[in-house]
């Protein structure tokens, strides 16, 4: 009996129109993408992701670079990926890229469009996420590449040894996997809680408060974080002092894999629970 | 498959407010035209029939699909909402294409269908290139109603669809209306410009303060207004004598002269004796009569017996 039930929902599951899914998520993102990532909208976003590599810009040209200079500027690089990107770039910029997806297009009065179209909204969702994931990691992943190779190209050979001899690669793909998940973890957040709330940013502004203080909270409730997971990913030690170093701080050893599998697993559940709320969701333009 | 959409005692509460209550109601391939005052839940009925909005108990079926199915259901289903909003800085062909593109066709077979729904509500090519941003208020009801049908819907539902139309346009929409109900599919039209879709409707369903007060054919629902006398206009040379003989054998309850002189509103409590005797007057031949109509027997008229106000353009 269990057999044949879980038989029917194998086929079930075989039968369903997967290759137009695939169709219609892969022609979504194309039309989020164009929509989102290349207006003039997005601007600001572009600002979040290349300031630093202006700052590292000037940097280059007004500051002398010798061999003992080596260690204070990956130290420095290390904090602006920790203490900048994961902190303030990618968290605010994955606010106003993902909120934008389906509360922006409430307050606009277009979502309708979407929802009166023949996709299933969990397809809907799930392509509104991935042009979002899309867009943010193409910005901040592109900003790191180049941040890393501008505080690196002064040094002249001793950098390219370390890059390509010693652990600057590895440092650089860990800085890379660390963005990317950060996109994914802050994109999957703020999709929710822009479905939940009307108003997200008080939301955003308290979960950013919830990643302050999540290392000096019990472990349990530390794996409720997007920041904790990527903190384990640090190739590198901030040397922080003072209040900087509670956002720095590791308290519970956890593998470089389980904590990607770990925030993999966060950002499944709240794409779930997204997929549910959008299934519920009613317009109801008047009341926004 | 079924060819009907099935309300099955529907209701929508939004919050304590009510949107719509124990709605049931069958309608099959035709004109249908939602009648109804401002916030008495047409736009609710619409939204509910298209899964904008989900009941709040009973259930509603569109030729056997439901909305949550949304790859079948919108492939049969066009909605032309009333709300004048669209993506920010796309042009007209980009939305409809974008649309088009969702159904999962090429992208040459969308740009066959949207250049024929473009014909169809006839704004030009160059129009459309434009940015919708920059549109008037008819381009934009134009480029929704093309979005609706482009895809050649067999469910077209059109909210308002006469809104911000010049006299040009809306005598165009309802050509197109009347072609794609000789169709034979199911168009369902909520409208305040009564004399309009009157002309056009198979069917009308009232609706106030949520409730559906009448629903069927207009003929019918007027014969079913018993407590409110029919209104005949009877032209003929002598409406004055006409006036006094149905007054004497005391069918006639009202009567009111035609403005050019050579006619007269007559009103009667029993129509079918009415025309019985009518008929008697007309073999006497002192009154010559050229021609009966009915005068009430409208959507305008049923909304004010039925519902009070004033109909017309409300």
């Amino acid at each position: 009996m269990m057999q044949q039930a879980g038989a029917g929902r194998r086929r079930d599951f075989m039968q369903q129109p997967w290759a137009l899914w695939r169709l219609q998520a892969k022609r979504l993102t194309q039309i989020e993408l164009r929509r989102n990532l290349f207006s003039w909208r997005a601007t600001w976003i572009y600002f979040l992701a290349f300031i630093p590599t202006l700052i590292i810009f000037i940097h280059i040209l007004f500051n002398e670079h010798d061999a003992s200079s080596f260690n204070d500027d990956t130290q420095v690089l290390a904090g602006i990926i920790q203490l900048y990107y994961i902190r303030l770039g990618v968290f605010f910029g994955c606010l106003g890229i993902f909120s934008r997806l389906i509360r922006g297009e409430m307050i606009e009065r277009s979502l309708h469009f979407y929802l009166l179209s023949p996709v299933r909204r969990e397809v809907l969702l799930l392509s509104k996420f991935a042009a979002g994931s899309a867009a943010a990691v193409l910005l901040f992943v592109t900003a790191t590449i180049v941040d890393f190779a501008l505080m690196y190209l002064p040094f002249g050979a001793a950098g390219r040894d370390y890059v390509f001899n010693g652990p600057g690669l590895g440092q650089l793909e860990a800085y890379v996997l660390i963005i990317v998940l950060a996109c994914l973890g802050y994109g999957a957040v703020f999709l929710l809680l822009s479905m939940v709330f009307k108003n997200p940013t008080p939301g955003a502004l308290l979960f950013l408060g919830w990643e302050a203080i999540n290392p000096v909270l019990p472990s349990i409730l530390q794996r409720l974080s997007v920041a904790s997971y990527l903190r384990h990913l640090m190739p590198v030690d901030v040397g922080a002092k003072g209040f900087i170093a509670l956002l720095t701080v590791e308290t519970e050893p956890v593998s470089g894999l389980a904590a990607t599998l770990g925030l993999l697993l966060l950002i499944t559940a709240v794409l779930l629970y997204s997929c549910y709320r959008i299934r519920t969701l009613e317009i109801r333009y008047t009341t926004e | 498959m079924n060819d009907q959409i099935i309300f099955e005692d529907v209701s929508k509460f939004y919050g304590e407010v009510l949107g719509v209550n124990r709605v049931s109601l069958t309608i099959p391939p035709g004109i249908t035209t939602l009648v109804g005052p401002n916030g008495s839940g047409k736009t609710t009925l619409m939204n509910l029939l298209t899964g904008l909005v989900q009941p709040s108990s009973g259930s509603i079926s569109v030729m056997g699909l439901s909305s949550r199915d949304a790859n079948k259901f919108f492939a049969t289903v066009g909605y032309c909402t009333q709300f004048d909003f669209f993506p920010r800085g796309i042009t007209g062909w980009q939305f409809l294409l974008d649309s088009l593109m969702l159904h999962g066709m090429s992208k040459l077979a969308a740009i066959q269908l949207a250049e024929e729904s473009l014909q169809r509500v006839q704004l030009d090519k160059t129009a459309a290139w434009r940015k919708i941003d920059g549109y008037s208020k008819g381009m934009r009801q134009k480029i929704r109603l093309a979005q609706a049908i482009a895809h050649r819907p067999r469910v077209l539902v059109l909210d308002e669809p006469l809104n911000g139309l010049d006299p040009m346009a809306r005598a165009e929409s309802m050509a197109l209306f009347e072609e794609l109900g000789r169709q034979g599919i199911h168009l369902i039209i909520s409208s305040h410009i009564l004399d309009e879709v009157d002309r056009i409707s198979d069917r009308v369903v009232l609706i106030t303060g949520g409730y559906l007060i009448a629903e069927g054919n207009i003929h019918q629902v007027r014969q079913e207004v018993r407590e409110k006398p029919m209104q005949v206009l009877v032209r003929c040379d002598r409406p004055e004598a006409l006036a006094s003989k149905m007054f004497a054998m005391n069918h006639c309850v009202e009567a009111r002269l035609h403005p050019d002189g050579r006619g007269i509103f007559l009103r009667t409590g029993d129509v079918d004796q009415f025309y019985s005797i009518l008929n008697d007057i007309a073999t006497e031949g002192t009154v010559k009569i050229e021609a009966v109509a009915p005068a009430d027997d409208d959507a305008h008229a049923i909304y004010q017996y039925l519902i009070g106000s004033e109909g017309g353009t409300l």
